[in-house]
């Protein structure tokens, strides 16, 4: 094993080195790609306004969320209310900034728990193959063959008041919607990067670095994952939009977040038995959900178009 | 699943056809079981009791309490229980409603039929939407009408189908005042005049599940269909004289709707969702929205019953999914 120590001594800086001007010259590329989709780029655009708006908002616009005033109750957008009142006469604008924050945060955390689950149960599956894969794999038809938000609904009906009594009614909630949400998400991407393994694992590259000594864990973290991101990131970015969805879908039916958070399908819930007289408290969180879903949809349009190889730009 | 029949002499295809069938069959069981292992495990991790409503009743003396667990076996270990479940479950012996007093099974034969017409009328129109757009913008790609159709298909699977059915209402029933916005199972008129009460009232819930649909699935039938056009058989058809009609509907659809079929049955579990969501915003009486009633009211029983009819469903669409696939693409059957 000396000579060959010796020649993986001096290989890693080489390797590292290459490695780090590839990953730049890949990621300037992708970006030249990524320019060209032009919705992709309104839709960057809106999302860092919304992002922007839900962080920065409530530091500049100081209007309380709970502040209960019934004199102007279902008022439509005015100067003190720009985009009107409730029932109670709290302000919409103020509520779906604050609200806002918890439904991209949740959108985001579910997707991130969805491609961490998906990535290592595929990577697994992919890398092992044999008896593991196949009980990985059935494993990913089962839960691709669970009813959705019947399961969500049931999980988070069993398991609210549990979570609610040991971390506190707001912490308790968002934790249990967004590792539900996550974990009934990840089989996309599990199957995806499964089939990345399937064929980066025979490819040159890889037999190189085998050739040359790597152990199966620096293969896969150091040679293999890095590779098989591209539709990992495609698939993360459409997930956001599927959680936030999910979220407001579960906030809608009254079965999300309690009414003291407001995310905008809460405010939703709370506003359509007053459609006709108040149309404006529904239709501008109902219109935020559908700007941000929009706008990712098309950064996740113009990632995959960006990312594909094959495809000439 | 026994010798392959790859190593055996072609046998008549209505042979493999029932072959197939058996194994999808076969294979469907096995999920369900699955899927009703998870729902179980799901409800015995639960705190409390959700289905010993009288043994974790505070009302009752523990030492009767202590008699109910033992005599309805829930101190017996968790397979145990599970194996009795199931197969209750199968029986369609799903208990009584905490809150009605009613029979589950009744309950939910009630509501069934409604669901399943919504949800029919809502794919059927989904694929009225997707299947002509779909090849027709495949057909002229990167035309005026492609664009149009591909940003209405991308808006229209953006909007959630909570705000598409709020959006109905503000404009069909309160500013224009046409349709109802409350679905009623109990129409009190007769002849004509029922159907069309029931229509008018159904137009709303199908076409916002439809259009959600429809938007998505025009996608998939566009790069399916553009795959296939540029296939050299399609050449060879359009070469030996074929008219462009019979080419795009005998050659291209047909190989085009395999895929198809694929997503469309990866889709279902969605659909449910939608259908959750749209019953509740309508107030259809079908089993998306008694599920909703039955979690209000803490009704176990009822929640668990439902949730495994909606498993039994995607089970079902899944298989004649299969069974469709196995139809278009004769192929599938060798394997």
């Amino acid at each position: 094993m000396t000579p060959t120590g010796a020649a993986s001594n001096a290989v890693p800086g080489a390797v590292a080195f290459a490695d780090r001007r590839t990953a730049e010259t890949l990621w300037t590329e992708t970006w030249r790609r990524f320019r060209r989709h032009r919705l992709a780029i309104i839709g960057s655009l809106v999302l860092t306004l919304l992002v922007l708006a839900v962080l920065l908002g409530p530091l500049v616009y100081h209007v309380p969320i709970n502040e209960i005033d019934f004199k102007a109750k279902l008022k439509g957008p005015s100067w003190t209310h720009p985009l009107g009142t409730d029932d109670l006469g709290q302000d919409v604008l103020a509520r779906m900034l604050y609200g806002g924050r918890i439904s991209l945060a949740v959108g985001v955390m579910a997707m991130l728990i969805a491609i961490s689950v998906g990535t290592a149960v595929g990577a697994v599956a992919g890398q092992m193959g044999g008896a593991a894969d196949h009980t990985l794999m059935r494993l990913t038809d089962l839960f691709l063959s669970l009813p959705q938000l019947p399961l969500l609904l049931l999980i988070v009906y069993l398991f609210r008041d549990a979570l609610k009594k040991v971390l506190g009614p707001e912490a308790g909630v968002f934790i249990l919607i967004v590792a539900v949400i996550g974990g009934l998400r990840w089989m996309p991407v599990a199957r995806l990067v499964r089939a990345q393994f399937l064929s980066l694992r025979e490819k040159e590259f890889v037999e190189a670095a085998r050739g040359l000594g790597a152990k199966p864990l620096r293969q896969v973290v150091r040679h293999i994952l890095p590779n098989a991101l591209g539709p990992v990131i495609v698939a993360g970015t459409i997930d956001v939009a599927a959680a936030i969805i999910t979220e407001s879908s579960l906030s809608f039916l009254g079965l999300g977040f309690p009414p003291d958070i407001p995310t905008w399908g809460r405010i939703l819930f709370d506003a359509k038995d007053n459609l006709d007289f108040a149309p404006h408290w529904a239709i501008f969180p109902g219109t935020a959900i559908f700007l941000t879903v929009l706008s990712i949809n098309y950064i996740g349009d113009g990632l995959r178009d960006a990312l594909d190889p094959r495809k000439v730009l | 699943m026994g010798p392959g029949p790859r190593a055996r002499p072609l046998r008549p295809a209505a042979g493999r056809m029932s072959r197939y069938l058996l194994r999808r069959v076969l294979i469907a069981l096995p999920v369900l079981a699955g899927i009703s292992l998870v729902l179980f495990i799901i409800l015995a991790m639960a705190p409390g009791d959700p289905l010993g409503e009288a043994a974790t009743n505070s009302n009752v003396p523990p030492e009767i309490q202590a008699r109910i667990r033992e005599q309805f076996g829930l101190n017996d270990p968790i397979p145990v229980r599970y194996a009795r479940w199931f197969a209750s479950m199968l029986k369609g012996d799903w208990g009584y409603s905490f809150v009605s007093r009613i029979n589950v099974g009744t309950l939910i034969l009630q509501r069934l039929p409604t669901t399943l017409f919504v949800l029919g009328s809502a794919q059927l129109l989904g694929l009225l939407i997707a299947l002509p757009i779909g090849i027709y913008s495949a057909m002229r790609p990167y035309s005026v009408f492609d664009q149009i159709a591909t940003t209405f298909a991308f808006i229209g699977f953006s909007l959630p189908t909570f705000f598409t059915g709020i959006l109905f209402i503000l404009f069909f029933s309160i500013y224009l005042d046409w349709l109802p916005f409350i679905y009623r199972a109990d129409i009190s008129a007769t002849g004509w005049h029922w159907y069309w009460e029931h229509a008018r009232q159904a137009i709303m819930p199908v076409a916002v599940l439809g259009l959600f649909q429809g938007a998505y699935m025009t996608r998939f039938v566009r790069s399916s269909v553009l795959e296939v056009v540029r296939l050299d058989y399609i050449n060879t058809a359009r070469a030996k004289g074929l008219s462009e009609k019979a080419t795009i509907l005998k050659h291209v659809v047909r190989n085009a709707l395999i895929p198809v079929v694929t997503l469309v049955a990866l889709q279902i579990p969605a659909i449910f969702t939608g259908a959750v969501i749209t019953e509740q915003i309508f107030r259809v009486p079908g089993i998306g929205s008694l599920l909703i009633t039955a979690i209000l009211a803490n009704d176990t029983p009822v929640i668990m019953a439902i949730t495994f009819v909606f498993s039994c469903l995607v089970v079902l669409f899944n298989l004649i999914a299969d069974l469709l696939y196995g139809w278009l693409d004769p192929r599938i059957s060798y394997r």
